[in-house]
């Protein structure tokens, strides 16, 4: 199997998280050692998933985790969940 | 993994005989991955906090009929997202529309690059950098959005995802591809600006100002 750079393109997020077959992986990566762009591309994807992903990205609203749990400690105390005792 | 899944059927045991204050705790881990899926439907930070926050009141009063079929996470990832989109079909602000089958229309290739070296995390510490990358993932289509957060945000699985979205594996696979590209394109010409300097002589060669 012989890739060229358009027919490598719909892979590589496959080939990121790892669910190409045993085949697909060794033409992928016969096309990459010789094409800069392409190993470029996806050196581009996997950079931006890693900053997608940091914390700082979508952070929680300051006092979240407080006032969720007072929310949370206001519903236990009212009821039991359906089908509990007590 | 199996250990983490029987220590909180041991919790919720406990807590539908009454030991309710353990729901804290078992909901802890999950704080995050809650406010992120509602994000991923509503994208409003104020709205999805409100959204996480009725979800978690739904999860606790439907507890009785969580059995262990899937993980704890799906099944509150799933309460989640039904939630955030009720919302949304209420608000009737953002029209809600799958481009799943008008794909076909669209252009999934990349932004070309000659080459790229790793942007640290670190430059995240720009505000507006971290804006850029936080709009564009805003800008997606809310189908694949929601694919994308779930799993380069929260890390689940492809699996996981489509239990949780009940979709088939294969769609997942296909949303996250085209948000993915999607984002390289839109994102790769405006971070190639923050690309770590090449060293010198490699410029003189290269005659790259």
């Amino acid at each position: 199997m012989k890739l060229d750079c358009k027919h490598v393109w719909p892979y590589i997020s496959d080939y990121i998280d790892d669910t190409v077959t045993p085949e697909e992986r060794r033409a992928i990566e016969q096309h990459l050692e010789t094409c800069e762009i392409c190993s470029a591309i996806l050196d581009s994807v996997h950079n931006i998933l890693v900053l997608t992903a940091d914390d700082r990205i979508f952070r929680l609203p300051l006092g979240y985790s407080e006032r969720l749990h007072e929310r949370i400690g206001a519903e236990l105390a009212k009821a039991a969940p359906d089908g509990g005792s007590g | 993994m199996v250990q983490a899944l029987a220590k909180e059927m041991d919790w919720i045991a406990r807590i539908l005989r009454g030991e309710r204050d353990l729901f804290h705790e078992l909901i802890r881990p999950y704080e995050r991955t809650v406010f992120l899926t509602a994000v991923s439907v509503l994208r409003d930070s104020t709205e999805a906090e409100d959204a996480a926050q009725e979800a978690m009141i739904k999860a606790y009063r439907a507890l009785g009929s969580f059995r262990g079929d899937a993980k704890f996470s799906t099944w509150l990832t799933a309460i989640t997202l039904n939630e955030a989109r009720s919302r949304l079909r209420k608000s009737a602000r953002v029209r809600v529309e799958s481009l799943d089958d008008t794909g076909q229309e669209e252009d999934f290739t990349p932004f070309l690059v000659a080459d790229w070296r790793e942007i640290p995390s670190e430059t995240l510490e720009r505000e507006e950098l971290a804006q850029q990358i936080q709009n564009a993932i805003e800008g997606l289509p809310p189908s694949y959005r929601e694919v994308f957060l779930l799993r380069d945000k929260e890390e689940m699985s492809i699996d996981e995802i489509a239990q949780a979205l009940d979709v088939t594996a294969n769609l997942v696979k296909v949303r996250l591809f085209r948000a993915r590209m999607m984002l390289q394109k839109q994102l790769a010409p405006y971070l190639r600006h923050e690309l770590p300097q090449r060293r010198r002589w490699l410029s003189w060669l290269g005659g790259r100002a």
